[in-house]
């Protein structure tokens, strides 16, 4: 949904059987952290900074979890799509449940 | 579940005799494995595994503390062991600066959701400088463990 130019927002949802755990979380971080646009992720109860490693372990999402992702700023448009990608598609390189 | 009901109060480390990572992790496995938390048979294995995990993607996550971890078949219940270094050990952090604080996970290989929980509590307070600060100042496996309970029930 994209709310303005510069603001865009979706739900995606875990799809690798192992959940957010850290090495998946690393790599949401990573891409995150190549855009300039500010990105929030929430599971509902907590809403964290997705540039943060600390913070978005926290989350715990597990296998069917839904987060919405928020992101606000110039590129926001591509770093909500790689984001998508990364979790719904890649999977973050993991198998999905059995 | 509670940060305390994870941590074994037992395995609480005020200060590691080593400074490699490779050994503050074996030496972490071993205390867990000494109180019979892990089977001892297992504990070379488990320490490697840890080690092997450890080497694909670095649990330095900077300021100061590192979250070694694996999921591993001879784990039955998550369970964590904390160490302290008070000269700080290279743990390959994203910030480029020395663990003075390892917090090393065992979880079971078949509960993913199980490992999600106990990693969200452990960053939920590793999150808050007061309890990082506090962890690195406590000295004893007391004053360390008074540091787990005193955050847990806020």
């Amino acid at each position: 949904m994209v709310l303005s130019e510069s603001i865009c927002e979706i739900e995606i949802e875990i799809r690798n059987a192992d959940g957010l755990h850290m090495r998946p979380a690393m790599q949401f971080v990573d891409v995150a952290s190549k855009y300039q646009c500010d990105i929030k992720v929430s599971n509902g109860d907590t809403k964290v900074d997705a540039k943060s490693i600390m913070q978005m372990t926290m989350l715990a999402a597990i296998c069917g979890t839904k987060l919405t992702v928020r992101a606000e700023g110039v590129d926001c448009r591509q770093a909500i799509d790689e984001l998508q990608e990364l979790v719904e598609e890649k999977l973050f390189g993991e198998p999905p449940k059995k | 579940m509670k940060l305390s009901d994870i941590v074994c109060v037992d395995a609480v480390i005020p200060d590691l005799s080593v400074t490699d990572r490779d050994e503050v992790i074996k030496e972490l496995v071993g205390v867990l494995s000494a109180v019979g938390k892990i089977p001892k048979t297992r504990a070379k294995d488990i320490a490697a595994a840890v080690i092997s995990r450890e080497n694909e993607a670095s649990t330095g996550i900077g300021k100061g503390v590192a979250v070694p971890h694996v999921k591993h078949s001879s784990v039955k219940k998550v369970v964590a062991a904390i160490g302290c270094s008070t000269s700080g050990i290279d743990f390959s952090s994203l910030d480029k600066e020395p663990a003075y604080s390892v917090i090393l996970l065992l979880s079971p290989e078949n509960n993913p959701d199980k490992h999600l929980q106990a990693m969200e509590n452990i960053f939920k307070n590793l999150q808050k400088d007061d309890f990082r600060r506090f962890l690195r100042q406590a000295r004893t496996a007391e004053a360390i463990y008074e540091v787990l309970t005193d955050f847990c029930d806020e």
